[in-house]
């Protein structure tokens, strides 16, 4: 039995992360496979003035291809999405994103809180949070707005991160179900996978 | 307020204002909308939307203040210096190969720093005084801002450092002078600019340009309303005429996205080919 709380009921998974998450979201993935079903937000925090190579540096070890959208682009199954610099991200019900260039939060464009937060609201229930390493306390209230709707929360374990301000700030806050090692979220996800092509 | 606004109420209060105010925000991109109006909330300290619908209602005086907190007003010089350069280097230039007037709208001009970052690089290509800009947005105390030329002094390092990405050709202190806490642009800039207030939804289509700069002002609609706004750009321009929006925006959803070809994908520099 897993001790993971799984369902086929998830339809998608929004992770952010800052300073320390790049190593641990690159292992993930470098190990996600190609077709895993669901769309994945992805929301880190990124030089604002700095347009390229960051999708690229991400990309190196990635099985799936990682693509920075466009306003109003719709959302399709097994992509990768990564918020653009100096952008914020939201997901809009309808099934599209949308960018927006509002005032930093928690000094950050873009900010984990916005995208976790439109996410928690289009997705309701069948939202994966997961809020890696980081300095600040961004994505914190978007785990309290995960958990509120219904969705699942996940945090890299404060004792692997190699900056726990941000996954702490999100305990503190908020009821996480799993606190896990970046093998364990690995674990999960392919666990998840395995479940989600299961008849 | 804590508790998450529900669409029926935005839906409310869009209605309201378009029947006592005549401008339109049904179709503005919800996520940020919803992220506005919460600010407003509780900026003003509302218990509820329908508190909020109330003022409204009552007190005409608020609306021009409630529309300045619904714009978002982030703006910086020369933001993405590349997007410049091609202006300088190749768009600006094509057109004054043809016309002996270079004409720009700005729509959704915000507080006016791209307006300036405008002049500054029509002043050093030396074609200001060829130049009609016009610059517009639905918030007319931005507008009154934008008129001032005036800059935060926090603002001005990033400024400078966008401006001498650009390669600017000389440094940004040569155009303004520091008083209270702000940077004052030298107003004989903005000689060839007038300031208007213009709503692009509600709005009519007002003159043709060879130059339009609407970038990051649609993402705040939605596809319906970036169509339609599309509209209006494309008869705003001459035949030939250029097109920026931001560099995460796109057209292609739009029905007459056809009428443009893309001149440059990566700073998203669109010309209209047909009428």
């Amino acid at each position: 039995m897993t001790r993971f709380k799984l369902s086929k009921k998830y339809k998608a998974i929004a992770i952010g992360g800052s300073a320390g998450s790049f190593q641990p979201i690159t292992k993930i993935l470098s190990v996600i496979p190609k077709d895993f079903p669901l769309p994945i937000f992805l929301c880190l925090h990124r030089l604002k003035h700095v347009r390229h190579g960051f999708v690229e540096a991400l990309s190196i070890k990635s099985l799936k291809p990682i693509h920075e959208p466009f306003d109003k682009e719709s959302i399709k199954r097994e992509q990768v999405y990564l918020a653009p610099a100096n952008y914020h991200l939201s997901i809009e019900l309808g099934n599209t994103m949308s960018l927006s260039t509002e005032r930093l939060i928690n000094n950050s464009r873009p900010a984990i809180d916005i995208t976790l937060e439109s996410a928690a609201y289009a997705y309701r229930d069948k939202l994966i949070g997961i809020l890696m390493s980081g300095a600040n306390k961004d994505g914190a209230l978007g785990m309290q707005k995960i958990k509120d709707r219904g969705g699942l929360t996940m945090v890299q374990d404060p004792e692997e991160s190699m900056i726990s301000t941000m996954p702490n700030s999100a305990l503190s806050v908020t009821e996480i179900d799993h606190v896990l090692k970046t093998d364990e979220i690995i674990e999960f996800i392919l666990e998840l996978d395995k479940m989600l092509r299961s008849s | 307020m804590q508790q998450e606004i529900e669409i029926a109420e935005l839906r409310k209060l869009t209605e309201l204002i378009k029947e006592k105010y005549d401008y339109d925000f049904k179709n503005y991109a919800m996520s940020s909308f919803k992220r506005r109006i919460k600010r407003i909330v509780e900026l003003y300290k509302f218990k509820t939307i329908d508190s909020l619908i109330e003022k409204l209602e009552s007190t005409p005086s608020f609306f021009e203040e409630f529309v300045s907190e619904i714009t978002v007003n982030v703006t910086e010089m020369f933001r993405d210096p590349s997007f410049w350069s091609v202006l300088k280097e190749q768009i600006i230039p094509n057109i004054l190969l043809n016309h002996n007037k270079l004409n720009v709208w700005h729509a959704g001009c915000s507080s006016g720093e791209e307006v300036i970052s405008m002049t500054i690089m029509l002043e050093e290509m030396g074609v200001l005084d060829r130049s009609n800009i016009i610059a517009t947005d639905i918030d007319t105390a931005i507008i009154d801002r934008a008129k001032k030329g005036t800059v935060s002094l926090k603002n001005m390092e990033l400024n400078a450092s966008n401006y001498e990405r650009f390669e600017g050709k000389y440094t940004i202190d040569k155009y303004f002078q520091e008083q209270n806490g702000k940077a004052v642009f030298d107003p004989n800039l903005i000689r060839q600019v007038s300031f208007r207030k213009h709503d692009l939804v509600k709005g009519v289509v007002f003159s043709k340009f060879d130059l339009i700069l609407c970038r990051n002002v649609m993402i705040y609609f939605n596809q319906t309303l970036q169509n339609d706004v599309l509209y209006k750009l494309h008869e705003s321009l001459f035949r030939y005429g250029y097109l920026a929006i931001g560099s995460k925006e796109s057209l292609i959803w739009c029905d007459i996205a056809n009428k443009f070809i893309v001149v440059n994908n990566e700073e998203k520099v669109y010309k209209k080919i047909k009428d």
